[in-house]
């Protein structure tokens, strides 16, 4: 699964167990959009968050990066850049390397 | 003295009682909550029994959103806090976020979670630690997390005393309250039954060996060889007197005096410092020993200890001359958590008229005590003396009067 897609349902997964949801927050399309704060979300659920994605997937993204995504859409692009191509070219450099350990 | 300060909420959770009146009637039913260990296999360690609270579900109680980035005994800390705020009739939302503040104890801080987490950071790396480890296993995390849940930014803070602390914060409450905060959250509730939170606890050479949980925690009795660790405490709602007039709230009582002093080094000619504790809180509540109506006792369970308290209780109030009690025989030594939970039983002997027992224990002819054992005992309560000693000599006393 390395090497799938990052989707919402897999983000809505990890904020789950990261974070938890607030009852009044509608789990649909329409909090792509919205900021993680709005959503409740503070920077250590985000630390949180990233912590896991990065250990699923296997990939490293360095902290400004990170930081730098707001919202749902803006991680999902981020870490859909840095997953490795099925092909595993070299020119992925570290992200293949670690993503190539898994069996 | 300006402010008195009143108490006028409760939240209880205890391996007794998980609630004010469960605790409640559990004490005076003289029903221990002491048992062998279910949280992990105890086979393997000399102490065996603890005092575990075996029916709280956190989720039941608190959103998803906190699950993941708490502890046991802050999820034990935020649900005694909403009974206790409920207790008092307060809607945290609906008063200044400035005028609330959070003032708890702590004695471990949050250890199943730490080691957890240690786990994790010794067996698979660092990558697989979580990010609230960062403050969930602190000392201040329950006042944190209670002040986050409830929206109160007054003055907040913890104290770090092991079972004296619970009485320090109760008179940090007060003095805030004197400051001109009218409303303080306070108290504590400790809990670290885990293998590691249990060997911590054993290199205290304290822990009771026995295996039979009617015998295991005899404090001023022959048997007497070390205590029983529990988990919980209380959480008190503490609030300026003139404030909680005013909105017609039911006051418990109120924080009438308090002492904190050191023991000396060992080996040194001082007298331990148990009793100038207890006279100066009852100096600061301005009460001759006579207006005390039960002594809810520190209770170590090591002879040496006991005899100390004895001795400190004799002296101050004279041989025999006021009932003593140590209904923490049912729960087993809660640290940080036990003075708290000791004064809640305190207020509800003001307002029952009846001193909970000391369950188990003969006490020794020597030691010159009225125990109040096996059942409780009918008596008008005006005031209580609370004591609690902390491991590193800690000694503090509190004074709580009725309401008038």
């Amino acid at each position: 699964m390395t090497n799938e897609d990052f989707t919402f349902d897999d983000l809505k997964r990890i904020l789950l167990v990261s974070a938890g949801f607030d009852d009044s927050i509608p789990l649909d399309g329409s909090m792509l959009d919205a900021d993680f704060a709005e959503l409740g979300y503070d920077s250590v659920a985000l630390l949180e968050t990233w912590r896991r994605i990065e250990l699923e997937r296997r990939i490293a993204i360095d902290d400004s990066t990170a930081a730098g995504a707001r919202t749902p859409r803006a991680l999902l692009a981020i870490v859909n850049a840095h997953l490795p191509t099925v092909e595993g070219s070299a020119s992925r450099g570290a992200g293949s390397t670690i993503a190539g350990a898994t069996s | 003295m300006t402010a008195p300060a009143v108490i006028t909420g409760l939240g209880v959770a205890s391996p007794n009682g998980l609630g004010k009146g469960a605790y409640w009637a559990a004490t005076l039913g003289c029903q221990s909550g002491i048992g062998r260990i279910t949280r992990f296999d105890p086979a393997r360690y000399p102490a065996r029994l603890a005092g575990e609270i075996d029916d709280f579900q956190a989720e039941e109680h608190l959103p998803p959103r906190l699950l993941p980035q708490t502890d046991r005994m802050t999820r034990l800390a935020l649900v005694a806090t909403d009974w206790a705020l409920e207790d008092a009739g307060i809607t945290p939302g609906s008063l200044p976020e400035f005028d609330m503040g959070v003032i708890t104890a702590s004695s471990s801080g949050g250890f199943e979670f730490g080691q957890r987490e240690l786990q994790k950071l010794w067996s698979q790396g660092g990558q697989h630690v979580s990010a609230y480890q960062s403050f969930a296993w602190f000392y201040a995390v329950n006042s944190g997390q209670i002040s986050i849940r409830n929206g109160m930014k007054g003055p907040s803070s913890v104290l770090v005393s092991d079972q004296a602390g619970g009485l320090d914060a109760l008179a940090q409450a007060r003095r805030q309250i004197r400051k001109g905060t009218p409303l303080i959250v306070s108290g504590s509730i400790d809990a670290s039954i885990c293998t590691w939170g249990w060997v911590a606890q054993i290199t205290s050479g304290r822990l009771s060996t026995h295996l039979d949980p009617a015998r295991a925690y005899l404090p001023f009795d022959r048997g007497a060889a070390g205590h029983v660790p529990g988990e919980g405490g209380a959480i008190l709602v503490v609030e300026d007197e003139a404030a909680a007039r005013r909105r017609n709230a039911t006051v418990y009582g109120s924080i009438a005096g308090y002492g904190a002093t050191f023991d000396p080094k060992p080996g040194r000619a001082r007298a331990p410092g148990l009793r100038k504790a207890m006279e100066l809180s009852l100096a600061d509540a301005r009460l001759d020993p006579g207006a005390i109506d039960v002594v809810f006792a520190d209770a170590a369970a090591i002879p040496e200890l006991d005899r100390i308290e004895a001795e400190a209780i004799g002296q101050v109030f004279g041989p025999r001359g006021v009932p003593v009690t140590a209904p923490k025989t049912m729960t087993g030594r809660l640290y940080s958590g036990a003075a708290p939970l000791d004064v809640a039983a305190a207020l509800l002997s003001m307002r029952d008229g009846v001193i909970p027992p000391t369950a188990n224990v003969v006490a020794l002819a020597d030691y010159g005590l009225d125990l109040v054992t096996a059942q409780p005992r009918r008596a008008p309560v005006r005031a209580a003396m609370i004591l609690a000693r902390g491991y590193g000599g800690f000694n503090s006393a509190l004074v709580v009067r009725a309401p008038n």
